[in-house]
């Protein structure tokens, strides 16, 4: 088994907590993975990223090579664009929210990164903020996008759910059933897409 | 013991914890911060009583580390390569005092500048100083080689610097922990003129060190960290350092190489390995991550030997960090494409935050220049360092810590008056307070922002030394009382804000503004925890 993700977004959405997800579900499945993170600078209010890699095989670099990423997961429907580069044209599949975070004058039109995402031969599009607000919190878009992205992760559904529950235990039951939702909720809509 | 899942810099801190640390000394810097923060969070390294406060720079952290040393304790200092600039003179000379105690010099470099000035390379600073250089190439590495640099900086008395880079100090993987070991009891040199550096004793010390370097080389063969890896195709050979080998493994089937490959960890790189692989092979290709360092050794000054290809000779661009790719250009190896990104993508640069106290100070300090021409004012490193951008495009400098107030002070010699000095609190005290001495012993004509945001803003909110002391700090200068105004930088303090700076503006003399208001990062995360030890003592 391998995977390579790349997950996208900006500062403060919480990419980074879909990866550790991830990771724990990984480790509980006896994968290797290797996870390179933004700090610094780049976090404020800029695009972040992440490489998460999976595999049964020792990885020897923590950078995704270019073109085989198997999977964009992104936040952000413009940051989902900017990795496009990095995923495997043959394969790749790209899962995005289609809630832009604007915090920039030239913004370019939803309507145009929309057609620029759907052009992909594969591509997964939500509207993850919507559901996350139907559960309670926008802030839980993030774990509605990893729900989404579920199907194609080839890591046992319930061991995300096993993982979500351990990453949020310190913030209380209320949190990892809000999340758990959220996750059951993302998966649900890419179900439904078929 | 489980494998943890660590971060380079999170395995650094760990192995120096289960090497029998006694302090850590550093200065917050990207990507150097999390090592100080695991070993502040860590339960064990509290139990040990493992001292972790932050210092005041870098020098002073370099410094307290040699000191820790001399006592006979094993001392980590770490920082961001530019740090190193910072504590060069102490540690330069902590090469020839030598260690008594285990003392580990940690740089993170930045190729590639993603949260940096320049992208130097800290390998340099080893070879300068004469001491072992080790670099991991991955988080396992990260971990054991943190533990056998105390043990190497104790068998030869001197220090030792580990090089990682962003990508290693950022990544996560799993780490598998060995056992802990004691700390050192407390033991002076046996010779108490060790770190006198009389000239007398400096050329002794010198001297000796200079003996070491034998065996420093010596070491570096039979530490396992260089090995040269056999293989039957010679038309060519490579030498990859740290991180590379990684890049290099990434690009074949089974990560096997069919080339032998020098995969370098530890300098200074013996050279019968490097003469065992340069005899067998028709070219050599150097990866390293940062400068050329060992490529241009390899290679000498006039070149005559065999083809060496790197960064030198444009196999590999001069700037920016490896990744595989670069790799597979470099040796010919077709690689995947993926989709052409689309033109609609616009640059997303990062910003201050939404309600941040560095925008109203700026928005007043503009207002009250837009009297004056532009580009007067100096600025330093930390968040506010994007006012440079738009919408504000308030500074006009950003050079090193601290080096707001003294360009200022040069800038107002020359005629610019007034000149305008901008600086965060943790920054004045990192490197302005000397600064601003020689401004109020010069009398320069330049106001001095004080930003305080009580933190230490860019690198996560770390405490700043500088809290609650700004303002007994500056009067202990000499800054005249009359000139030290403290204002808040609130937009509905805006008018008011703009009087005082520009009231300031017109004194021919040292002012200081305190803009003060907390970072509302920091803030935020202090009401979240007040809520919730709320919600607790409530249950």
């Amino acid at each position: 088994m391998k995977k390579d993700i790349i997950l996208a977004g900006v500062g403060g959405q919480g990419i980074l907590t879909i990866a550790t997800v991830i990771g724990t579900a990984a480790l509980m499945e006896g994968l290797q993975l290797k996870q390179a993170e933004v700090h610094g600078m780049s976090q404020r209010g800029g695009d972040v990223q992440s490489h998460l890699r999976l595999s049964s095989k020792p990885i020897a670099s923590d950078l995704i090579p270019e073109g085989k990423a198997d999977l964009v997961i992104s936040v952000e429907p413009m940051e989902s664009l900017r990795y496009i580069i990095m995923m495997n044209k043959e394969t790749g599949w790209l899962i995005t929210s289609m809630n832009p975070f604007i915090n920039m004058s030239n913004y370019p039109s939803l309507e145009e990164l929309l057609a620029e995402i759907w052009n992909l031969p594969r591509n997964v599009t939500i509207d993850a903020e919507k559901v996350a607000k139907e559960l309670g919190t926008v802030k839980a878009a993030n774990i509605v996008v990893l729900g989404a992205a579920s199907p194609y992760l080839e890591i046992k559904f319930d061991n995300l759910e096993k993982a979500i529950e351990s990453i949020f235990a310190e913030k209380g039951n209320d949190m990892i059933q809000l999340n758990l939702k959220a996750l059951r909720a993302g998966r649900e809509l890419a179900d439904k897409r078929g | 013991m489980q494998k943890l899942l660590l971060l380079g810099d999170e395995a650094i801190a760990q192995g120096a914890i289960d090497a029998g640390l006694s302090g850590v000394y550093a200065y917050p810097g990207t990507p150097s911060t999390e090592i100080t923060e695991y070993i502040q969070a860590s339960r064990e390294a509290k139990e040990r009583n493992i001292r972790s406060n932050w210092s005041a720079n870098e020098k002073t952290a370099m410094e307290s580390a040699i000191g820790m040393s001399y006592a006979g304790k094993k001392a980590l200092v770490c920082m961001k390569h530019v740090g190193l600039n910072v504590a060069a003179d102490a540690f330069v000379n902590a090469a020839i005092t030598g260690a008594n105690g285990g003392l580990v010099v940690l740089s993170a470099d930045d190729p590639s500048m993603h949260s940096s000035q320049n992208e130097q390379d800290s390998r340099f600073y080893g070879k300068f100083a004469m001491i072992p250089v080790l670099e991991p190439s991955n988080q396992q590495e990260a971990y054991d080689m943190t533990r056998y640099a105390f043990a190497l900086s104790e068998k030869f008395g001197t220090p030792v610097l580990i090089r990682v880079t962003t990508r290693l100090a950022h990544s996560r993987a799993g780490v598998q922990r060995v056992e802990v070991l004691d700390q050192n009891d407390l033991h002076l040199p046996s010779n108490l003129k060790q770190f006198v550096l009389l000239p007398s004793i400096a050329r002794k010390q010198y001297n000796q060190l200079l003996g070491k370097q034998a065996r420093f080389e010596a070491d570096a063969l039979t530490s396992g960290y260089n090995q040269l890896i056999e293989k039957d195709n010679h038309k060519l050979g490579i030498i990859a350092c740290g991180l590379a080998y990684n890049y290099l493994i990434e690009n074949f089937e089974d990560h096997q190489v069919p080339y032998p490959v020098l995969k370098v960890g530890q300098y200074p790189v013996p050279h019968d390995l490097v003469r065992k692989l340069y005899d067998q092979v028709d070219e050599i290709l150097v990866l390293e991550d940062g400068y050329p360092l060992f490529e241009e050794l390899l290679k000498g000054y006039l070149n005559n030997g065999k083809k060496i290809m790197g960064r030198l000779d444009g196999s590999i661009p001069m700037a920016g960090e490896l990744n595989p790719n670069i790799v597979a250009h470099a040796m010919g190896i077709p690689v995947n494409v993926g989709h052409q990104n689309p033109t609609v993508i616009q640059g997303r640069p990062p910003s201050l935050c939404d309600g941040c106290s560095h925008t109203d100070s700026f928005l007043a300090l503009n207002e009250a220049l837009r009297n004056f021409s532009s580009g007067r004012v100096f600025s330093d490193i930390g968040c506010y360092t994007l006012s440079a951008l738009k919408p504000l495009e308030s500074i006009n400098s950003c050079v090193d810590m601290g080096a707001s107030i003294t360009m200022a002070i040069g800038a107002a010699d020359a005629g610019l008056v007034p000149s305008v000095a901008s600086i965060g609190d943790s920054t004045f005290t990192h490197s302005g307070m000397t600064g601003l001495l020689d401004a109020v012993n010069n009398n320069s004509p330049i106001v001095v922002v004080i930003l305080d945001n009580s933190t230490t803003g860019m690198t996560g909110g770390q405490q700043s030394s500088a809290l609650g002391k700004i303002d007994t700090i500056c009067l202990g200068l000499g800054v005249h009382p009359d000139h030290i105004k403290i204002i808040t930088p609130l937009r509905r303090n805006h008018e008011e804000n703009v009087k005082v700076i520009t009231d300031e503006l017109n004194y021919q003399g040292v002012s200081v503004i305190i803009a003060r208001r907390e970072c509302i990062q920091t803030l935020g995360r202090r009401m979240k925890l007040k809520a919730m030890q709320k919600m607790e003592s409530n249950n």
